[in-house]
């Protein structure tokens, strides 16, 4: 008995003398984007809200509408999966889609907010590097938002999945057949699959332009954002009548097919899960490419927080 | 030891000098007071300490190139760039919660023990204090911070005068020992005369004036003169002669005290008066050259 506690105890202390080293090197980054999530609570409050906002008008939806299941049910005979599943599809895309512009919103401030405060000058007085200051920002931007996310959409469809059993229940209903028809561990892979490929590795260097440009930018950085891209595009347009840079703008929103992208036909949730195909998509080039331009877009932003002066 | 050690330091923006070969030595445990009109370069010059600029010249603080190696010079050094720049939509329990995550030298207690003698609450936000709390604020989180290098620029602008000489007072008796060494700048020079060990005056980029608090209260005595003596005083080549209350004053440098006491009331001059006649002729050769 006191053999094996001394060994714990021992080993405590062993992973207490290693820590420290390891510590120093995380703790200003754990330190940062802890107070990133403290100065920016819509990252969590915003998803919250509308999956808040969905689960009560299903819950409306719910009481209000007679017999929906039998109804749809009938529609698409064929694909009854599909029946159960669009609600929580829909559920699905506004979280996301909230994430997204919390996201874009988050980026654009992010190093722009504190130079236009001057608090920038408080954060430089501590010793957290640029490089931490910034990584700080990309975590919120490609690890925090999409784990929020994630987690935010997996509750909202467990409540929704409990709100329809009861109202099936309260109708004297068979939940047979929602409850095996609706495969709700494998629609929540196929979200965690998607947000990965697609929100984190494959828009990557989208949010690290928006990082950039907030570094960068005195004011106005969401015109800094969007306008030079888009005078690109009309130029190439006016000056050579081509189109490359459009395209490949337009690859990089909408995604290759194999990211599993909200193509015609082929629902990003798709719990058959058919589109999943991470080898396919880890070969395509554009994913390293863009990834490589994101390390650069966040090197130059590092670089831009140590020169420039507060404004 | 030295602290702060600059070789022909010079920084310029565009065609702008802002420091034009500034050579300058702080030793450690040294309390130095920058002072100069706006303009002059302190701003620049205390940023080049901290490594928030680039130069061009020769800087070390505590042995180290601040441009190159800030990341680990911040564990060193610390300062308060102004009054106001605490992020407003911090809670003053998330500051120090934050400073004691990412600061190995913070002591959380300490800056606790400090907070305990203000009114600031715990839970309250930054946006929501008055500015003299915001600075008190500060000031604890910062003296918590066992750092070798405190720098201040303007830390109590636009601050009331309790509030002003409280800053002072706490700094010198609950912070300052003689292992660590303070650079601060002000305009509000009569309130720092009685703290600065070390007096800089700067102006155009160039260091106009480097003495000791013991060498200027030595060098520098202001005279004022019995109406009959005016005439002989103003042979002893006064640097400044100015009027109060119908009676001349005359500052002079490197005079014999037993000599002007024969002329009036001597007694040392305030800082405010000596930068008036060092900056106000906009000669500082002249100045330079008689410096050490």
């Amino acid at each position: 008995m006191n053999t094996q506690s001394n060994t714990v105890q021992e080993s405590a202390l062993e992973s207490q003398r290693v820590a420290p080293a390891v510590l120093s090197a995380t703790r200003p980054l754990y330190w940062s984007v802890r107070r990133e999530l403290w100065e920016n609570r819509s990252i969590y409050v915003a998803p919250m809200a509308v999956a808040g906002v969905i689960v009560f008008g299903y819950l409306i939806a719910l009481i209000h509408v007679p017999r929906p299941i039998q109804e749809m049910a009938a529609h698409h005979h064929d694909i009854p999966h599909l029946t159960f599943q669009d609600p929580y599809n829909v559920a699905s895309g506004f979280i996301m889609g909230t994430a997204l512009i919390v996201g874009v919103f988050y980026c654009l401030d992010a190093l722009y907010g504190e130079r236009r405060d001057r608090s920038i000058l408080f954060w430089k007085s501590l010793p957290v590097s640029d490089l931490t200051a910034v990584l700080s920002k990309a975590c919120i931007a490609l690890l925090v938002l999409p784990l929020i996310t994630m987690a935010i959409t997996v509750a909202t469809h467990w409540i929704m999945f409990l709100l329809n059993s009861a109202a099936l229940l309260a109708r004297g209903q068979s939940v047979a057949a929602l409850w095996s028809q609706l495969p709700l561990f494998r629609m929540d892979l196929a979200l965690f699959y998607h947000l990965f490929s697609m929100h984190v590795l494959w828009w990557a260097p989208i949010y690290a332009w928006l990082l950039l440009v907030s570094a960068w930018a005195r004011r106005a950085t969401f015109l800094w954002a969007f306008l030079p891209p888009l005078s690109v595009s009309i130029l190439e347009k006016i000056l050579f009548g081509t189109s490359h840079f459009t395209s490949m703008l337009n690859y990089r929103f909408s995604g290759d097919a194999t990211v599993g992208a909200a193509t015609a036909g082929s629902f990003p949730f798709d719990p058959n899960m058919t589109h999943l195909t991470p080898g396919r998509f880890l070969s395509i080039p554009g994913l390293w490419i863009g990834l490589l331009i994101a390390a650069a877009l966040l090197a130059a932003a590092v670089q831009l927080r140590r020169y420039r002066d507060p404004m | 030891m030295a602290c702060i050690e600059a070789h022909a330091l010079r920084k310029t923006y565009g065609s702008t000098v802002a420091l034009d070969n500034v050579d300058l030595r702080v030793d450690e445990g040294r309390i130095l007071g920058l002072i100069g009109p706006n303009g002059a370069g302190k701003t620049t010059a205390l940023n080049a300490i901290l490594g928030l600029t680039p130069f061009q010249g020769e800087l070390r603080v505590l042995g180290r190139d601040p441009w190159k190696e800030r990341d680990q010079l911040m564990r060193d050094v610390c300062f308060i760039a102004d009054v106001a720049v605490l992020p407003r939509w911090m809670r003053v329990s998330q500051a120090l919660e934050f400073v004691d995550g990412v600061h190995p030298r913070f002591d959380r207690a300490k800056a606790e023990g400090f907070l305990a003698k203000t009114a600031i609450k715990r839970a309250s936000r930054v946006r929501e204090l008055s500015k003299g709390m915001v600075m008190q604020l500060h000031l604890a989180l910062v003296m918590a911070i066992d750092a070798r290098l405190l720098v201040l620029d303007e830390p109590t602008l636009g601050l009331d005068i309790l509030y002003r000489k409280q800053f002072y007072d706490s700094l010198l008796n609950d912070y300052f020992d003689r292992s660590r060494t303070i650079v601060v700048t002000t305009h509000l020079v009569e309130e720092v005369q009685h703290v600065l060990t070390d007096l800089m005056f700067i102006n155009h980029g160039r260091i106009v004036l480097n003495c000791t608090m013991e060498e200027f209260e030595s060098r520098y005595a202001e005279v004022k003169v019995k109406p009959e003596k005016l005439a002989a005083a103003q042979a002893l080549k006064p640097i400044q002669e100015r009027q109060v209350f119908g009676r001349s004053v005359l500052l002079f440098d490197h005079a014999d005290r037993q000599q002007l006491a024969a002329l009036g009331e001597v007694r040392t001059p305030s800082i405010a008066d000596l930068f008036v006649a060092v900056m106000g002729d906009e000669k500082p050769e002249t100045a330079q050259g008689a410096v050490r």
